[in-house]
Formats: C-alpha cells, sequence, structure tokens
C-alpha cells in the first residue's frame, strides 16, 4: 500500500480530546467526526490539508480516552497515515482495528519539516521524503498484526475465524 | 524465572503454562465492557461478524453513563440503540439509569469483576479493576466487538513496572496523591504499553478505594494496566459481592521486572496536576493565587464513599466561596444512598453544592458541569487535556477531594490545612 501527501507536525501527547472533543461524540458518523478533526489543537486543519495528507508529531500520540471516533475522524477527514515518534496503546491498536495506517519512527518525525510531501510504503515501513529526498525507515508491523491489516481490519479479521 | 502476577493472569486465560513480555496470546476473557459512547460504534462492528449473539450474555457489561441522562437527542438515539441492542442479545448486565452508576465505580460494586479476571473494556479507565489483581485495559469498540462475538481478544504481554511505596502518610494524602506524583515522576508515557504494579507497606496499608483512585489513573501514564497484589483488604471487599469464583494471583519472588521504582512517601504531600497534563504535578505548598471558578468532586476516580468523607469532613458546617459553583457526583446509587444515610449529602447541600446522579458528564465535559471560555476549575478527575471539561480555553486542575473541597470554600487552590 503507497501512501503519499503533504506533511502536517505536531507535538508530542496530542490527545484524544483534542483530536476529537467529547462535545462532538454523541454520534459516531464517520462524516461528521471529521468535520472536527484535531479541532482543538488547529482549528484550521480540517479546511487546509487535502486528502492523503500526512500527520506528523512526537512522543505518545493519541494518548487519553479509548474513544476510536479519534482514529475514524482523521481516517475520515482523508489523512492517509499518521507517523509519530510512539503512539498511545489504545490509540494503537484501534488504528490497526480501524484500518488507519500508522508507522512508529523518531527519525522520520525529527528530519520532516511541515509542508514536505512524502511517499509512505506501509508494508515495508519505508518513508520518502520527496522535497527533502531522504529515505527513513520505520518498524514494519509484526506479522500477527499484517494478517489483521491484510484481512481489511478486525472485524474481517473475526468473521474468517467464526465463520471458518 | 518466575512470573509477574500479570504474566500469570494471562498465562492462565490463554491456556499457556508460561509466557514471556513481548509474546503475542489469545487470551479468554471474562467481562467485557462497554459505555453509551463507544457502544455504538462497537455493535455496528458487531452486526458486521455474522454472529447471532454475544459469547455470553452475563459477561458483557453496558452501561450509560457518559451523555446519560440523556443530555441532547443524539445522546438519547445513542442510548436507545444501545438498550434495543442489549434487549435484543438478552444482555444481563445493562445497568439503566437510577440503578446505574459510573461504570468503574459500578462493576467491582456489584462484584462483576473479581480478582484474577481478564477484562476488556471500550473505556480507557478500565485499568481501575487492576486494584482488585485483575488484568483489565481499556480497548476500543472494535476490540469490544470482536470480544463480544467471541470472549477473546489478542493481547501482547506487557513488561511489568513495580512501584514499591514505603514510609508513612503525610495528612491528606491518598491513593489520588501517590499515583499524581508517580505520574508527575514517570511522565504521561513513562508506562507506555507496559503493566504497572503498586506494592510496599503503604499500598498494603490503602483502603481499597484508594487502591481503585491509583489503578483508574495507570492510563494516564500510558499503562496498559495497573495491578495490586490482592490481600485480605481485597477479600473483605469481595467477598461479599463476587458473582463468580475469583482467583488470587502474587508476583513471584524472581519475578522479572523491567524497573523497579522505590518512593519515600513521607516526602509526597497533596499534589495539584496543572493543565495540560496530569504529569505537571506539584506541591500543594506550591500552588499559589489560582483562583477557580468551578469545582469538581467525584468521577471514576474520585466518587467512591471514602472520597465523599473527605469531602464532607472538610465542607462539614462550611459554605463555599460565593463566586465558585461546586459540583459533587457520587460514583454509584448505593454510594449516593450511604452518603445519604451517614448524613454527607446534607452537608454538601449546606455547603452549596449541586448533588448529581452518578454521570461521567463534568469529567469529560460531556454535561452538567462545562467550563466557559476562560474559566478555571479543580476537579477529582483524571484528565486536564486542553478542552477536556469545556471551552479550549478552559483550564482544569487535578487533585484529591480534599483539596477540592477545601479550594471550593477559599475560592482559590488551598491546602485543606487553610480551612480547618
Amino acid at each position: 500500500m503507497n501512501l503519499k501527501g503533504q506533511a502536517w507536525k505536531y507535538g508530542d501527547d496530542i490527545d484524544t480530546d483534542v483530536i476529537i472533543p467529547a462535545r462532538y461524540l454523541n454520534t459516531s458518523d464517520p462524516s461528521e467526526l471529521a468535520k472536527h478533526c484535531l479541532e482543538d489543537l488547529d482549528g484550521e486543519f480540517v479546511d487546509k490539508m487535502k486528502e492523503g495528507d500526512v500527520i506528523v508529531a512526537g512522543k505518545n500520540f493519541g494518548c487519553g480516552s479509548s474513544r476510536e471516533h479519534a482514529p475514524l475522524a482523521i481516517k475520515a477527514a482523508g489523512v492517509s497515515c499518521v507517523i509519530a515518534e510512539s503512539f498511545a496503546r489504545i490509540f494503537y491498536r484501534n488504528s490497526i482495528n480501524i484500518g488507519l495506517p500508522i508507522l512508529e519512527s523518531v527519525e522520520a518525525v525529527e528530519a520532516i519539516d511541515e509542508g514536505d510531501q512524502i511517499e509512505i510504503d506501509v508494508n515495508s515501513g519505508e518513508i520518502k521524503n520527496l522535497t527533502k529526498d531522504e529515505v527513513y525507515q520505520a518498524e514494519p508491523f509484526p506479522e500477527f498484526m499484517q494478517e489483521i491489516i491484510e484481512s481489511g481490519g478486525l472485524i474481517k479479521y473475526v468473521a474468517k475465524k467464526v465463520n471458518k | 524465572m518466575g512470573m509477574t502476577m500479570v504474566e500469570k493472569i494471562l498465562a492462565a486465560h490463554a491456556g499457556k503454562e508460561k509466557v514471556k513480555p513481548g509474546e503475542l496470546i489469545n487470551a479468554q476473557l471474562d467481562i467485557v465492557l462497554g459505555n453509551d459512547v463507544t457502544t455504538p460504534v462497537a455493535i455496528h462492528e458487531f452486526n458486521k461478524i455474522g454472529v447471532d449473539g454475544v459469547f455470553d450474555k452475563e459477561r458483557v457489561v453496558i452501561v450509560p453513563d457518559h451523555f446519560a441522562p440523556n443530555k441532547d437527542i443524539n445522546s438519547a438515539e445513542q442510548c436507545k440503540f444501545i438498550r434495543d441492542f442489549a434487549h435484543d442479545k438478552e444482555v444481563v448486565n445493562y445497568f439503566e439509569i437510577g440503578e446505574m452508576g459510573i461504570e468503574h465505580c459500578l462493576l467491582p460494586e456489584q462484584g462483576l469483576v473479581v480478582p484474577g479476571d481478564v477484562i476488556i473494556g471500550a473505556d480507557s479507565h478500565t485499568c481501575t479493576y487492576g486494584a482488585l489483581g485483575a488484568f483489565a485495559t481499556g480497548v476500543g469498540s472494535t476490540d469490544m466487538a470482536a470480544g463480544m462475538a467471541t470472549g477473546e481478544a489478542w493481547f501482547k504481554v506487557p513488561e511489568t513496572i513495580k512501584f514499591v511505596y514505603t514510609g508513612e502518610l503525610n495528612e491528606w494524602v491518598g491513593g489520588k496523591d501517590l499515583i499524581l506524583y508517580t505520574i508527575g515522576d514517570i511522565g504521561v508515557d513513562g508506562a507506555l504499553y507496559k503493566a504497572m504494579e503498586f506494592s510496599g507497606e503503604v499500598i498494603e496499608n490503602l483502603s481499597m478505594d484508594h487502591r481503585f483512585t491509583m489503578s483508574n489513573m495507570a492510563i494516564e501514564a500510558g499503562g496498559k494496566c495497573g495491578l495490586i497484589e490482592p490481600d485480605q483488604t481485597t477479600i473483605d471487599y469481595i467477598e461479599d459481592r463476587a458473582q463468580r469464583e475469583y482467583t488470587l494471583y502474587e508476583s513471584d519472588e524472581d519475578a522479572e521486572y523491567e524497573e523497579v521504582i522505590e518512593y519515600d512517601v513521607s516526602e509526597i504531600e497533596p499534589q495539584v496536576a496543572f493543565p495540560h497534563l496530569p504529569e505537571n504535578t506539584k506541591g500543594i505548598s506550591e500552588v499559589e493565587d489560582i483562583k477557580i471558578d468551578q469545582a469538581v468532586i467525584g468521577s471514576c476516580t474520585n466518587g467512591r464513599i471514602e472520597d465523599l468523607r473527605l469531602a464532607a469532613k472538610i465542607l462539614e458546617g462550611k459554605r463555599k466561596a460565593d463566586n465558585v459553583r461546586l459540583i459533587i457526583f457520587p460514583g454509584t446509587q448505593e454510594i449516593y444512598k450511604q452518603a445519604m444515610n451517614e448524613g454527607l449529602i446534607e452537608i454538601f447541600i449546606d455547603a452549596g453544592a449541586a448533588v448529581s446522579t452518578p454521570t461521567c458528564g463534568p469529567c469529560l465535559g460531556g454535561h452538567m458541569g462545562i467550563l466557559a471560555k476562560g474559566e478555571r476549575a479543580i476537579a477529582t478527575t483524571n484528565r486536564n487535556f486542553v478542552g477536556r471539561m469545556g471551552h479550549p480555553e478552559s483550564e482544569v486542575y487535578l487533585s484529591n477531594p480534599a483539596v477540592a473541597a477545601a479550594s471550593a470554600i477559599k475560592g482559590e487552590i488551598v491546602s485543606p490545612e487553610e480551612v480547618m
């Protein structure tokens, strides 16, 4: 799976409350959630980003609540991938489960500047910075998680198992 | 090499003799939990799997507590959706308002979660049940859906960090201060992907309510779970409540820990976490001139009877400051009733507090106590992120119930000593 877009850069400990504030959790409609993606962190994000763009952030991205609405909002807004130094564990798990590509790479986060054009090979974990003509390598997912991703998320993976 | 408590519980639920950190396992689940925000998403996913019913009608627990009593039409629709699902699938443990409580106060109280369990909940504070010596962790809605369908979930066995608390607790210092101090020390990702184990003489002498508060906030350090070895205190709490058989696990003497961190608690004073992260902690003596508009006492962190008793001890015969709104919300109907019988509710009302039915509302900026632009609250809740309790330009300071009550009286954040 190859993804391509412009980088939007944010700091450490971006929590699920700023990714999608609780005042919008009275719906689970992804297109409604998408309208408010990152609203309390960067009120202009949804207007300025384009389909396929990439969020690049520091450590502990997605900390806080277990709300799956957070990765759902990011995915539905059109973000193709989140690259961070590290992810909070529930956000990490939720992203895999709903099929939002995420990659951990300290090297990439340090090198990428906002506005850089990024191309990502999710399977190999290779991140190309087309603006700077550099390549960074993220840890690829363990085989077990690749299976979930290849099945199209946890639900399809489980459906295959229970309907065997 | 021995095993930690977490490793033993996970091994037993994966049908294995032994597991090691880093190992991926499939574990049998004892309880699968969801609330009115996370369960609707889970139901949509559950319906795609193609099973007729939930794996066990008694082991799925659904609690409408976040935006319930329904705060608006959309929330009413969400609550109706999960109520209909619970009815349709004959989910035994669905708790309607009037009989419910904040999920993490309710489940232990009702004996639905017991020592030795493996529990997933589509709510990050599911880690609360670690205080009983159970492996309990927060997950998202899709994991909840898969759990409801199969009764299983995959886990990566976590490394464990052991925290040892020794020394004598200072006055007005309890579980909330110990966990805030710990998060202040290791940071909001200090235990990322890891199990936390709270131990030492101080923990052995803590009551269950204080233990729940500590395990509750393991997630605030990034932890996967936060366990306390079950002992007589645990047994006394659980024996009349437990709805199932339970198993007491202890870590082996020669268990391997990623790290052991020791704290001398005699150096710890009541803690306040400043905006906008729970790790921004200061001792109360370093806090000056922080005026507040609202004080909030309750939540899954500090909404239990001992928390209310502590608040009442401070508020008895006193009145909140004129320019402060004081909101107190007991964790469950049982706790509410007990507080009433002990005369605590009268103390709160006489002090000028609004006493609310159990709800997560104020804690997450849902309803029942939202902050306006520029407003500031002290709260016994668990998170002080940007906009957590309302407007993105409002502020939340976290503390124990005694500090929150004292601050309500003074109109600024102060030590309980200032009002006693």
